[in-house]
This record gives structure tokens, sequence and C-alpha cells, in this order.
């Protein structure tokens, strides 16, 4: 316990106390609304209304309003649905693997990393749905009895991603809920107003702190996040059985799950940093997330951007190695042919900008590591893209191959879609607790009792 | 203050610290008394142990959570793909058990988080709106930094004056009366 006890010290900044902790939290989601929050809200929501508007339009005419055509049926909408599930991955990530490994760091960020999760797979979840052509039958993945008395077919990997997906929300739901709870009763208790102590009272269930109630509490975060690390890991395994399980050259990998985890976890990692120096900055919590969270986060970034680096090598060696000549074309086509473009962006911000993470001084400055997150997700994006859209647009016959353009409202829906996620994001910044007060009281020095 | 015998659940006292709590905790388990809690911004080290509390037995909820979503998955997929209608999907066998193994796991999965949000929150008995600890007005601070043991008046060691000197002399820095029902005047009690 003791070294535990001197890496606590490192972790907050400042002298802080219980009460200079619950101060710090509470007092973003009791002060006035920043005028800045109402500005940027404002730019974020159109946006989001953007993407609810063109949803609308695209129910109201069909799938043709996307740059779709055959061979390329899968575009952004798919791109899109697996690169915001990737970006999901930091936070359960932070949330249960870092706390199984007793990471006491993970304290300051998990809340909004999580936060980040919840809102990223429902931007993921919208995009399945409003590709599927006739989305107002989208219940029928549900297996239910049914007047035709027929079943989904859980042979199929599409079914398997809805199984995975939606389990994953609702686990990440429930573990963030269950976490909030202490807090929000901390909100409860500060409450002037009598609105905002009936609305914290109801969704803090009662909490008293109570040690009974702690033992069960403690047990039941222990086990979520035993039951998440596999979770997690499934998901982005079952999105790459989407393509890993296909025939299409580029796709028929058996390295796609390993690979795709690994991606995850990058491109996750860098949107929580994104969000972090900007929230940080925005609300003084510098104490909290120090530098030195940020410098963790970075080696994390560095170590999967490796991973990430060895899957593009492995790729193509497995494509030259496997001798079948639709494989090793697909793999020349992405890295001299029409989307070469779009390869070297993804090789560039993936692969190039990471490691300048190597550098200490690097990984503890703030505007460096804030472009590279933002360039290490636009390699991701990419990534996404070239693994849907390469591999369709070129497959086994000449006369069939076609050039993937977006229309107009694949790119909208594709900004529409960091309007939605970033409104969440600042609707939770306002309203509630962004990070953990309870945990990291847990985690004071003067919380140890001997 | 006003409060008489009839109208008290119980006895709330204040501790300095973590560490005054737990060793409090100790000490009145050891003086005999049963029906108490401890309560904390934060779950104390070693506190369960001090208190004389059992394991909770959580995991085995979710261990059975597990195995019917497990099972029931696994069921459900056979029941539906080689019994009821069974159809040819890619010359695969009506019970493909590989292709049935993610969404099993899955279930499996969810079931199990099931059951140790829903099982936690029973074994909590939460939600529970009131309680009458919120009748204290200090006790709201149990969420920013305050430590507080709570002694019920249904443990059969209870007696308002005992337990209140006794609690006192483990070094509490405020013991008050806990009412069961509100009262006149209880509300600016301190």
């Amino acid at each position: 316990m003791s070294d535990a006890t001197t890496t606590q010290e490192s972790l907050l900044g400042g002298n802080q106390t219980y009460h200079s902790v619950t101060e710090a939290i509470s007092r973003v989601t009791e002060e006035k609304t920043p005028r800045m929050w109402y500005l940027t809200f404002s730019l974020v929501f159109s946006l989001a209304l953007l993407f609810l508007g063109s949803i609308g339009y695209l129910f109201f005419k069909g799938v043709g309003i996307w740059g779709l055509q055959i061979p390329v049926g899968w575009g952004y909408a798919i791109t899109n649905f697996v690169f915001w599930v990737g970006i999901g991955h930091a936070g359960t990530l932070i949330s249960a693997i870092l706390l199984l490994f007793r990471q006491h760091w993970r304290t300051s960020i998990n809340r909004f990393a999580e936060a980040m999760t919840i809102f990223a797979v429902i931007c993921a979840l919208i995009f399945p749905g409003i590709h599927v052509g006739r989305p107002w039958v989208i219940y029928w993945v549900f297996p239910y009895p049914n007047q035709m008395s027929i079943w989904p077919n859980f042979r199929s990997p599409l079914l398997w991603d809805f199984f995975a997906v939606g389990t994953y929300f609702t686990v990440s739901l429930m573990f963030w809920y269950v976490g909030l709870v202490p807090d929000l009763a901390m909100l409860r208790d500060r409450a002037k107003h009598r609105l905002r102590k009936l609305v914290y009272g109801i969704f803090s269930i009662g909490w008293r702190g109570s040690n009974k109630n702690w033992k069960h509490y403690e047990l039941a975060v222990l086990i979520l996040a035993g039951l998440a690390t596999p979770l997690v890991l499934s998901v982005h395994s079952v999105v790459s059985f989407d393509f890993a399980v296909g025939i299409i050259p580029g796709w028929h990998s058996t390295i796609f799950p390993p690979y795709f985890v690994a991606g995850a976890i990058f491109s996750g990692f860098a949107m929580v940093m994104t969000l972090a120096v900007i929230t940080r900055k925005a609300y003084g919590l510098e104490d909290f997330i120090t530098i030195n969270h940020l410098e963790k986060m970075n080696i994390i970034m560095l170590v999967t951007g490796s991973m990430v680096a060895y899957s593009y090598v492995i790729e193509l060696f497995t494509a030259w190695y496997s001798g079948n000549i639709y494989e090793q074309f697909i793999a020349m086509t992405r890295m001299t042919g029409p989307y070469a473009w779009a390869y070297w962006t993804m090789i560039f911000c993936n692969v190039v900008v990471p490691q300048f993470f190597w550098s200490k001084r690097l990984r503890r400055n703030v505007p460096v590591m804030f472009v590279a997150s933002i360039l290490i997700n636009v390699g991701m994006w990419f990534e996404r893209f070239v693994i849907v859209v390469s591999s369709l647009a070129q497959d086994f016959v000449p006369s069939s191959w076609d050039y993937f353009a977006p229309s107009v409202w694949d790119i909208i829906m594709l900004i529409g879609s960091f309007g939605l996620f970033l409104s969440l994001f600042m609707l939770f910044i306002r309203w509630l607790p962004m990070v953990a007060a309870s945990e990291v009281k847990g985690i004071l020095p003067q919380s140890e009792t001997h | 203050m006003s409060t008489t015998e009839q109208n008290v659940y119980g006895m709330l006292a204040e501790f300095e610290d973590a560490g005054a709590l737990l060793r409090a905790a100790r000490k009145v388990r050891e003086a005999g008394y049963s029906n108490f809690d401890a309560h904390s911004p934060f779950p104390i080290h070693g506190m369960d142990e001090a208190m004389g509390e059992q394991r909770s037995p959580l995991g085995w909820i979710v261990g059975i959570m597990g195995l019917i979503g497990g099972g029931g998955a696994l069921l459900m997929q056979w029941w539906t793909s080689a019994v009821n209608y069974p159809v040819i999907v890619g010359g695969k066998p009506f019970f493909s058990l590989p292709a049935f193994i993610p969404i099993t796991f899955e279930l499996t999965i969810l079931l199990a988080a099931f059951g140790a949000v829903f099982g936690m929150l029973y074994l909590n008995r939460l939600p529970k709106l009131f309680h009458p600890n919120f009748f204290s007005n200090r006790f709201e601070r149990v969420t920013d930094g305050g430590f507080f043991m709570s002694i019920e008046a249904s443990d059969p060691q209870f007696e308002v004056d005992r337990t209140r000197s006794y609690l006192e002399s483990l070094g509490s820095t405020g013991v008050e009366v806990i009412p069961a029902s509100e009262t006149e005047g209880s509300g600016e009690e301190q």
C-alpha cells in the first residue's frame, strides 16, 4: 500500500481535500452556464439537427441519396459505424480494463470517457439502422414470435453485430449509471433549488454512502468491469466479422479481430484526448486531468498505434504469402490505385504521427497531442474507408469495378454525426459530474486509514 | 431533542476522518451492536472486516444469470434454426455451433450484467428515495467529506443515553438522534 501512496501524490495537482474535490467537480454543473457553452452548443446542435433532418430525407427518398452503387453497396454509413463503435472502446478500456489492473490514474478520466463511449455507440447504432433500406422494420432483428413465423438468421455476422453492439450499449450504459449514483447523490445533497434536488434525488436512488451498500456496490462495479473487458474485445471482433466472414479480397482475413480491436482503442484514446484537452482547459480542471494523465494516454496511443502499424504490415505480408492473386491485387491497388490518397493519408496519420510520442517532451506538450489526436482520428476514419470501399470497388471481375464518390448527403451525415456526438457530450458536461468524485476521493492520501 | 422514545429511528454520529470511523466501527461491533452502519463519501478499505460484514453474495446472482443468458441463447438459436423453422443457409448444418457462439457469448454477458446491476440494487434495497437519516441536516455532508456511524433503535443494545455517551467516548465530533418520522422542529434541530 505504501508504494501506492507515493504514486497517489502525483495523480492530482494542488493540495486537494475532500471538499475541494466536491467543489471543483460540482461547480461545473452548478454555476451559470458559460456564454461559450451556449455558442458552442448552438453550433454543434444545429449540426445534430442537420443530421436528424437528413435522416428524415433519407427515409423519404431511400438510400439512393447516398453515393452507393453496385459494387460499392457499403459506403460512408458502414465506415462511420465502425469508426464510432471504435471510438467508444477507449471508454470501456479506461473504465474496465484499467480498473482491473488497478491503475488509479483512470479515476480522473473514466467518467467522461465512459460518457463518450455511450454517445459514440449511439452515433454508431444510427448508421446501420438507417442503412437497412426499410428502417421501419428494423425490429425484425429481434427474435420474436411473429405472424410470418420465421426467425432471424443467427448464422449471419450482421445479426451478431446487432447483439454485440446492443449488448455493448446496454452494459456501458448500466456501468456508467452505476458509477454515477454516488456522484449524483453528491449533487443532490448540494442542490439549492427544489427542482434540482428532486431530479438529482430521483436519479441518485436514495444513495446514502452506507457501507452495507458500498459492499455490494463495489463488487458490482468489479464484476461489471470483469464482464465489460471480454465484451469490449468481442464487440470489435464481431464488427470485424462483418468483413472477415465475407469472401471479398482484403476482407477475408483472420487478423481482422485483433487488428480492429487495437485500432478501436487507438482511435478511442485519440478522441478522449481531443475532448480532455478542450474540457480541462475550458473548465479549469488541470488539477484533475493533469499532464501526467495525458502523457499516459499518449503512451497507450503509441502502443496501440504500433499494433495497428504492425497489422498493416501483416496484411500486406498475408496477401503476398497467400499466393491468391485477388488478395495480392487488392493490396497493391490500395497503395497505388484510385484510393491511394486515402491509403497514404491513413498511413501518415496512424503510423507516422504517433511516432512523435517516443519523445517525452512531445508527449507532454498539449498542442502537439491535440493536433496528433485529431490527425489520428482522421487516419482511423480513413482506415475504415479504405477497408470498406477499396475492397468493394475492385473485387473479382474487372467489368463490375467502379469508383465510389460520396454524395453531399454522405458528407452531411458524417459531419452531422459529430454534431450529435458533441451535443450529447456538452449536455453531459453541463448536467452531470464529469469526473468521478467518489473515486477520486478514494485515492486522496488522507483516505488512507492507517 | 423533542424526539420521544417511540419516535426514534436511531442515532447518527459524525467522525473526523476515515480512520476514526473505521476504529469506531470496530469498537461498536465489539460492544455488541449488530444493527449499525458506516457512511462515507467513498468505500473505506477494511470497513467490511471492521463491521463484521459477510461477503456479498452478488457473485452467485451474476453467475446464475450468466448461465441463464448463455444457455438460453444457445437453446433459442438451436430451437429457432434447427427445430421450429430449419432453413439451409450457405450449406451449413441447421445447428451450426461455431456460428452460434458470438450471440451466446453476448447474451451471457448481457444477462450477467443485468444480474450485477439489478442484483446489487436488490441487495441494497435501492432505489429507496427516503431514509430517516436524511432528517439530519449534517448528513448531507456524507457525499462531500463527512464520515458517519448510524445505529438503529431496533438494535437490542440500543438505548438513547447509553448509546450516545458510548459514541461520544469513541471520539465522535457530534451525535444526534434520528427521528423515525418528521416531528415538529426536527428539521431545524442541530
